[in-house]
This record gives C-alpha cells, sequence and structure tokens, in this order.
C-alpha cells in the first residue's frame, strides 16, 4: 500500500496535467457550456423562485437569488470535475489510455494527474459562475478569495477523485450517462444547493443529505458568501478533505489492482 | 541472451464480480434491437466467459536480438493478448515472460522502458497535434528536454510527415495515423518494437511503405521487431513465424519452412474445350483436376514455372489462367485439419468499430 503512493512521479503528473489543459482549452463547447450552465440555473431558475419567495424571505433573511448563488458555483465545480474524472473512460475508448498505462510511470501518478488537472479545469469553471455575481447582486471582496479558492478547490478535488474512481470500477462507456444523471444531479439536489438543511425537512431526506459530502462544502461556500451556516467549518473541512482523500485513495487501489 | 523469451505463458480471462454484475445490468437494459446482433453468439459470451476463457494457452518461444518475430493467427486467436502480457498491459495467470532480459510481471518499469509499441487500435490523442504527440511521449519516457526537439524531427522526416507536424491529428487519414504511431513507438529508442497488425487498414501503397520502413528500422537502428498479422503474404517479411491459433502455437518456422508445409499452388484455367483438358492434363501431369465455376482446377507444385510449360504443351486453346498460391486459410487447414475461425460481431466490438471509425476520420 505504501508503496503505491512512493512510486508516484511528479514529473509525470505534470505532464499529464499539462496535456489535460491543453485538451481542455481546444474545446471551446465545453468551456462555453460551463458558462451557460450558471446563467441557466441563476437567471432562469434562481429569478423565477426568487419570485416566488419574494415575500417571505429565507430562514436567514437572504433573497433566494444569494441563497442559491454558492449552490450553483457548486454544481458547476462537480459538473466539471466529475466530467474529467470520468473522461479516462474516454481515453479508454479512443484508446490514448494504453499509451499512458505502457509508458514507464505508475498507475498512481496516473490518477493523481487526471485528479489535479481535473480539479484545475473544475476550479477555473467554479470561478466563472462568480461572472454573473454583479448581475445578481452579491457582493464581492478581495479578502474572500483565499477562503473561497481553498474551500472550492476541495470540491473540485473531491468531485474529481470520485470520477476518477467510477470511471476505474466501471468498465464501459454507458458510466458517462450514468454519472450525468444518477450522480450529479441526485449529489447537487441533496446537498442544499437548492434548499436549506434545516430540522424541518423529513429524516430520510435529511439523512440523504447528511451523507452527502457536497453539503459541507455547499455550507462552507454559504457561510463564505452570504454569512449563513449550519455545520461548524472546521467540521466542513474536515469531512471534505477526508472524503476527497479517501474516495482517491480506493481509486488509486482499484487502478493498481486492474490488469 | 535472447530478446524475448516466454515460458509457459498463459491468460486466463475470469470475470470478476463487478464486471459481471455490470453485464448483466447491460443486459438488462440493452435495447431489443441490440439483441439481434448476439443471438447466436448470446450463449458463448454468457457461459463460457462466465467459467473464465484462456485466451492464451501455455506458449513458450524464443525471439533472437535483431530479428524480426511474426505471430500468424485469425481473429481472436490470442495475438493482442501475448503481445499485451509481454508489454505488461496484462498479467499473466501463469508461466513468466522476459523482455530484455527482464521479468514483465517483477521488472515492469524496466521492461517498459526497453519497448515501444503500435496497437492494433488506433491510440493517439487526437485533439493534440503531431507534435504535442510525440512530446508528450518523450516526456513519459523521461527523455532528455533538449534532446527531444532533434529527435521528434529525426522521426517525423522518417515517416514523411514533418509538414503536417503542427496539425490536429484528427485531420490526419488513417495511414498518416499509422505512420504517426510508428514514429512515436521509435522516439525513446526501444530495444524491442512490437506492431500489432501495423499494416491494418492500410492501402497495398502504404502497406508496402511500412514494410520498407520495418526492414529499413531492422537494419539502421538494430532493433528487434515482434508483429501479428493477419496475412500469409505478409508474414513472408518476417524471419521466423509462428501460427497460434485458440491460444496455442500451432507451428513456428521460417516463411520458407512454413510453406515447405503447402509445397503445392492451385491453378485455375479456361479453355475452350475443359473435359478435354482435364483428360490431358491428368494423364500428362498425374494429378486430379476438379471443375470448378466455368472451368478447371488442379495444385501443383512450383505454379509458377508449371505455367508456361504448361501453355507450351497443351493443345488446347487456353482462354485464362490464374495462379493461386497457398493463405492462411490453407495453412490452417493442413495444420489443423479445420477451416478458419469465422469472425464474430460481438456487440462491443461493433460498437467500438463504430467509434474507431469516427476516430480514423
Ligand atoms: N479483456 C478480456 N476479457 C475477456 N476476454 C477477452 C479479453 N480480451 C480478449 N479476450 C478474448 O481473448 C481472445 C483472444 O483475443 P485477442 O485480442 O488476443 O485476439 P487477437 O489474436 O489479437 O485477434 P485479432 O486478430 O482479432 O486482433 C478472444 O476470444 C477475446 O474475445
Ligand atoms: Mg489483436
Amino acid at each position: 500500500m505504501d508503496a503505491i503512493w512512493r512510486r508516484m512521479n511528479l514529473e509525470a503528473i505534470y505532464i499529464l496535467w499539462l496535456r489535460d489543459l491543453t485538451r481542455y482549452f481546444r474545446d471551446w463547447v465545453r468551456v462555453i457550456l460551463s458558462l451557460f450552465r450558471p446563467t441557466l440555473w441563476l437567471l432562469i431558475f434562481g429569478t423565477g423562485v426568487n419570485n416566488l419567495f419574494q415575500m417571505q424571505k429565507m430562514n436567514s433573511g437572504t433573497d433566494y437569488l444569494h441563497f442559491l448563488f454558492p449552490g450553483i458555483i457548486t454544481l458547476n465545480l462537480i459538473f466539471a470535475s466529475l466530467y474529467s474524472g470520468i473522461s479516462i473512460i474516454w481515453d479508454r475508448e479512443f484508446g490514448f489510455l494504453k499509451e499512458i498505462l505502457v509508458a514507464p510511470i505508475s498507475r498512481t501518478s496516473i490518477a493523481l494527474g487526471r485528479t489535479l488537472s481535473g480539479t484545475t479545469v473544475s476550479l477555473i469553471e467554479g470561478f466563472f459562475v462568480f461572472l454573473l455575481a454583479p448581475f445578481i447582486g452579491v457582493k464581492l471582496m478581495a479578502s474572500k478569495f483565499i477562503p473561497l479558492a481553498v474551500i472550492m478547490f476541495l470540491i473540485a478535488f473531491t468531485g474529481t477523485a470520485l470520477g476518477v474512481l467510477i470511471a476505474v470500477s466501471i468498465p464501459s462507456f454507458e458510466a458517462f450517462g450514468i454519472v450525468a444523471n444518477f450522480v450529479v444531479m441526485p449529489m447537487f439536489f441533496l446537498s442544499g444547493a437548492v434548499f436549506p438543511v434545516s430540522s424541518n425537512l423529513p429524516g430520510w431526506l435529511k439523512y440523504l443529505v447528511y451523507l452527502n459530502p457536497l453539503t459541507y462544502g455547499v455550507d462552507t461556500l454559504r457561510s463564505i458568501l452570504v454569512g449563513v451556516q449550519v455545520f461548524p467549518i472546521w467540521f466542513n473541512l474536515l469531512i471534505l478533505s477526508l472524503f476527497g482523500w479517501l474516495v482517491l485513495f480506493f481509486a488509486v487501489l482499484v487502478f493498481n489492482k486492474k490488469r | 541472451m535472447k530478446i524475448i523469451e516466454t515460458k509457459n505463458l498463459t491468460k486466463k480471462f475470469t470475470p470478476s464480480l463487478c464486471s459481471k454484475c455490470w453485464r448483466t445490468l447491460q443486459g438488462l437494459f440493452r435495447a431489443p434491437s441490440l439483441k439481434l446482433w448476439s443471438v447466436s453468439d448470446k450463449n458463448k459470451t454468457f457461459l463460457d466467459k462466465g467459467a473464465g476463457f484462456t485466451a492464451v494457452d501455455n506458449i513458450s518461444f524464443q525471439v533472437e536480438e535483431g530479428e524480426i518475430f511474426g505471430f500468424l493467427g485469425p481473429n481472436g486467436a490470442g495475438k493482442t493478448t501475448t503481445i499485451s502480457m509481454l508489454c505488461t498491459l496484462l498479467k499473466p495467470s501463469s508461466g513468466e515472460a522476459y523482455v530484455n532480459g527482464y521479468n514483465v510481471v517483477s521488472e515492469e518499469a524496466k521492461v517498459r522502458q526497453s519497448i515501444g509499441i503500435i496497437f492494433q487500435d488506433p491510440s493517439l490523442d487526437e485533439r493534440l497535434t503531431a507534435w504535442e504527440n510525440l512530446k508528450f511521449h518523450s516526456l513519459i519516457y523521461g527523455i532528455r528536454k533538449e534532446l527531444i526537439g532533434a529527435r521528434a524531427q529525426e522521426v517525423l522526416n522518417l515517416i514523411g510527415l514533418s509538414e503536417w507536424r503542427n496539425e490536429i491529428v484528427r485531420k490526419f487519414s488513417g495511414g498518416m495515423k499509422r505512420r504517426l504511431e510508428i514514429a512515436r513507438g521509435l522516439l525513446h529508442y526501444p530495444k524491442v518494437l512490437f506492431l500489432d497488425e501495423p499494416t491494418l487498414g492500410l492501402d497495398p501503397q502504404t502497406r508496402r511503405h511500412i514494410w520498407d520502413y520495418i526492414h529499413e528500422l531492422r537494419e539502421k537502428k538494430k532493433i528487434t521487431i515482434f508483429l501479428t498479422t493477419h496475412y500469409l503474404d505478409e508474414a513472408e517479411n518476417c524471419d521466423r513465424i509462428a501460427v497460434i491459433d485458440f491460444g496455442q502455437i500451432i507451428a513456428l518456422d521460417t516463411p520458407q519452412g512454413l510453406r515447405k508445409l503447402l509445397p503445392e499452388d492451385a491453378i485455375f484455367l479456361k479453355t475452350v474445350n475443359d473435359e478435354k483438358a482435364k483428360i490431358e492434363i491428368e494423364e500428362k501431369y498425374k494429378v486430379t483436376v476438379n471443375f470448378n465455376n466455368g472451368g478447371i482446377f488442379f495444385s501443383i507444385k512450383n505454379g509458377e514455372e508449371f505455367i508456361p510449360e504448361l501453355l507450351k504443351n497443351l493443345s488446347l486453346t487456353v482462354k485464362s489462367v490464374n495462379l493461386k498460391r497457398p493463405t492462411l486459410d490453407d495453412i490452417f487447414l493442413k495444420l489443423t485439419g479445420r477451416e478458419i475461425r469465422e469472425e464474430k460481431i460481438k456487440k462491443d466490438d461493433w460498437f467500438r468499430g463504430i467509434l474507431r471509425s469516427h476516430s480514423r476520420r
């Protein structure tokens, strides 16, 4: 087990990262889509629901658009990171994965390289959402940048690690659709992104929300941006990073075992 | 030292629990129309493979340094599986294999440094340019940065794609991609080059070009070449050939040696009077002559030299004459007493095929 981690090779990780980013910036459709998704959610869904809630403000007195904003950042982060993670399956279908697998680098580096590139892409797409902040009146301060970057990194990292784990465990191509429909959306809806995590939720729903690692990410983001929080920050950070590393560890383990 | 050596190398595919579940799930959700593709094959995939499937069965062989060694066999014979084990991509179920003196299981990093491989399926990153593909390869193989430019240029010149270096690979034709893959496999100066069906899907001209190039490589760089093919005529470019079927080597010899198994060529003949011709030839040359749609045919040694003689001596006017040299099918029939297996279209392969044809465009 120890050997698996010792065998990672920094240079290889960097090269794999560089390749993924080169590909990303060539794929304009993906870049534009990542701008379009939050626009749709915030401006259409958000504005619509905001209208509904205009009279009765959300539990803490913020308006719904502001409440939703951190949730949409999370949506963009998780979409991008899971997608990057499972794009290992694309590489497998198009054969390039074999070129990487047969090279004199360890599988641990391959998994880490993909996790880091996915995290980077996801962070870029996550920060895109801030372009919409002026339109809905969310105030940004330079001092919030570092805490935001830290928590967004953790969410992105966890999501990508999860994507890599899915990609290395599921042998086929159909996983793409499954992930989009059965992983991203439930994780998003059960994270407190669109409704507040409060004690009035029915029991089953509450537990699902508590089980979802994203919940703790959304909560932290919201506390930084809107000043509302349910759990203590240290707890959120601990859960997210533990979950992220655990998932990555399993992904590396599975990947190393597959031969 | 032998550059490649295998002892009782075996690969048995046993589906893991995870893939079994996945297969079942896929079966449940498969669109009804797709079932048509696998009706006849269904029992095989679900029963045979469920219990495990031996793709490579106890093979042992040795390859000398500098040799061109060929694996000849029909679809599904186990050629790619063998290469995958030699390249450390698959773990042997039992037996041992050494490449360049290193064990493929315990010294996989050293094996990987010593080999270059051109896979059967395309394996380029189509979103990158030719140059970027080469650069990526150089970097992950740890070639020193100051050497990369010169080496990449050298291999690009070799395959004649220098003007295309900054084009995205997706725009390349299938043959150009193949050549680029060969170039890439050579970048890190491997001791052994594995070529899994190097000329698959190429036109005859490019095919010849690639063969010339393989011979040139062997002479210039002294590298050992291990390749697989379906075609007997192509296998004749090798120094030695192993014929493989159902995961076993059923013959291992030089091309001349294999030819000796089948010394006879078939001659197809059309004359003004086939009945008479049959009698005349049977009398003169002591061979059995058979009728074949609108003509006659028979087997004879050294067909090429026989034809002029036949034309000179036959009293009847010949309308057409055709020589057929033995093919892989004939060798198979001779060695195993049965026809070559039919290629089966499995659903997955069919789907991959579609993907591939898209990516080859
Ligand atoms: N991952 C796998 N799991 C189960 N069976 C496999 C797997 N890979 C290959 N096989 C089976 O092993 C056998 C040998 O396959 P292999 O790819 O080595 O054939 P091949 O000689 O390369 O054929 P071709 O000429 O079509 O490339 C086939 O019957 C194939 O279905
Ligand atoms: Mg093959």
